[in-house]
């Protein structure tokens, strides 16, 4: 018998939405068994959380002092403890399953496979490379363990109405302390977070100034949108990076995204491919943005935004 | 600290678009302009910064791939790299042998410091630093935007999807760049006729005795699945109703 383990990801108080897409992505293996490990200081709540998730078996609650931060050097040596009577062991690829992974990938002995955007057989998968300019297929040795990271935005978040059980574990692995955790500097925001939001708003370099991009945040806020960016707009410090969306920024897919001023450069379009319905606005018709757009507009962002707002909201 | 060794990977040209061959083996190669990782010159730079504020005394680049690789470790060389190791190999190598080789250069070289770029942009695979932190059992700063060394400790800010995460770590450790970390400078051309006499030492796995992990294959390549052109609209009103017809809005 065959058996997952995903890899919760959480903020303390709640399950990272990748949580629900990596179970998913599980769910598309054939005839195996998928349990759902929570590593943190107190898991209770998340283990409650966890345990609605569709189609699990259990969830392991790996409570610990050390386990407060999310730390891949303290992080893996357990995970890796835990993977020994799994034949699979998957997280999200975010930047917490990008740093956690691969080190437990190595602590296995094993190569993994990153960023699976289709499963075709328990060790055949689907995965973007180049920077979504080409997809290639890989098939993983299956008498290895298979340790890979889900491209949450190829998938869903599952159905939360399951009733798996809860189990407490207590992985015995030495835990390094060369590791510190010092501070998160989040953005403070009310908005809608980026990557699970089912509508996006994102502006580019042709807002010209950070005081423009209001006008993004101000339509986003009118239909309940996130907000993201290009990179020109961020490198032009516009926005912060962590706003950035495209292949060096996030990865996201919402229903509906609109791109004001974004001329569609390659990476951008990489991290918004796989959204319901891209709406663009541009003042250069030939902007490559028009090629994948679903509905396009050939006009003046600054004159477009404030009439669409008035228009939704009636 | 002494030495900081930084691993560099040949990649086509980030500028390149890329065209997967039509019988699916690979990508089209022939005649593409070829160049240093992105990401892995981002850790050169940030070496030599280090090494210009006095905090460490030497930087050895190092890079696995064909004999060709040679023009990339000489650009490095360029840019201001002591010493540059080419570890011959003329196929791809995992992400898990990689890091096996380069803990094999960091025990020959005594590095205290590995700089690495956090991904190469032809795989994507963003695997190398982590599994060389994991093998070497040291810490790991993935995604660093922004570096400060002092006492033996590096302070690195980390580009997460939250926000900004700082972390605390001893060295040596392994370091991956994120994009924001530097701007890589130019290659001067006086700069380049120096390198050529710089030391560049070659070698290959079964010199190292480093065996070669595979275990995940690459089957087929395929062009990705293209978005089809939608419709465009004359005016705000068009947009709004497209919007209403899909049922969006």
């Amino acid at each position: 018998m065959s058996k997952i383990l995903v890899i919760a990801e959480h903020d303390s108080k709640t399950l990272n939405a990748s949580t629900a897409k990596c179970v998913s992505c599980a769910g598309t293996f054939s005839g195996l068994e998928i349990d759902v490990a929570v590593f943190s200081t107190n898991g209770e709540s998340l283990c409650t959380e966890a345990a609605k998730l569709q189609g699990i078996r259990k969830v392991l609650r790996v409570d610990a002092p050390v386990n407060g931060d999310p730390l891949a050097a303290v992080l893996a040596p357990q995970v890796a403890e835990l993977a020994g009577e799994y034949t699979h062991v998957l997280g999200p690829s975010t930047t917490f399953g990008k740093d956690l992974m691969p080190r437990v990938a190595a602590l296995l002995g094993v190569n993994q496979v990153s960023d699976i955007m289709e499963v075709l057989g328990n060790h055949e998968f689907r995965r973007p490379i180049y920077a979504g300019n080409a997809v290639l297929t890989v098939k993983a040795d299956d008498n290895r363990k298979l340790v890979a990271t889900v491209r949450t935005a190829s998938y869903k978040a599952c159905d939360t109405t399951g009733e798996a059980s809860t189990e407490s574990v207590s992985p015995q692995c030495e835990i390094p302390t060369h590791t510190r955790y010092v501070e998160l500097k989040a953005q403070a925001s009310d908005r809608p977070d980026l990557q699970t939001a089912s509508r996006v708003v994102s502006g580019g370099r042709a807002l010209g100034s950070a005081e423009s991009f209001e006008l993004i945040y101000d339509f986003a806020d009118s239909i309940g949108a996130g907000v993201g960016a290009s990179r020109a707009a961020v490198d032009a410090g516009y926005v912060p990076n962590d706003m950035q969306v495209g292949q060096t920024g996030k990865i996201i897919a919402p229903d509906i995204y609109f791109a004001f001023g974004i001329s569609g450069a390659i990476q951008h379009l990489t991290g918004i491919k796989d959204a319901g319905t891209i709406v663009a606005v541009n003042k250069d018709a030939e902007a490559p943005i028009f090629e994948v757009a679903d509905i396009g507009i050939v006009g003046d962002l600054f004159e477009v935004i404030p009439a669409l707002k008035a228009k939704l909201a009636t | 600290m002494q030495k900081i060794l930084v691993g560099i990977k040949r990649v086509i040209d980030y500028n390149v678009r890329v065209r997967v061959k039509p019988d699916g083996s690979g990508v089209v190669t022939d005649g593409v302009k070829m160049s240093i990782n992105p990401f892995d010159e981002i850790a050169l730079e940030e070496a030599l910064r280090i090494k210009e504020r006095g905090e460490a005394s030497e930087v050895v680049v190092a890079s696995i791939g064909v004999s060709a690789t040679q023009q990339q470790l000489r650009t490095a060389l360029a840019m201001g790299a002591d010493r540059a190791i080419l570890v011959k190999e003329e196929d791809a190598v995992s992400p898990l042998t990689a890091a096996h080789v380069f803990l094999k250069l960091i025990e020959k070289e005594k590095a205290d410091l590995v700089i690495l770029g956090k991904q190469a942009i032809d795989d994507d695979n963003n695997q190398t630093g982590q599994m060389l932190a994991a093998l070497w059992a040291r810490p790991q700063a993935t995604f660093a935007s922004n570096v400060a060394l002092a006492d033996g400790k590096a302070t690195v800010t980390r580009e997460v999807d939250g926000g900004l995460e700082v972390i605390e770590v001893d060295l040596p450790a392994v370091i991956t760049t994120d994009l924001r970390l530097n701007e890589p400078r130019y290659v001067k051309l006086p700069d380049i006729m120096k390198a050529k006499r710089k030391p560049l030492e070659e070698t290959s796995t079964e010199e190292l005795g480093v065996a070669r992990t595979g275990g995940v294959e690459a089957i087929k390549y395929e062009p990705p699945e293209a978005r089809s052109r939608g419709v465009m609209v004359e005016d705000v009103d068009g947009l709004v109703q497209a919007l209403k017809d899909r049922g969006l809005f």
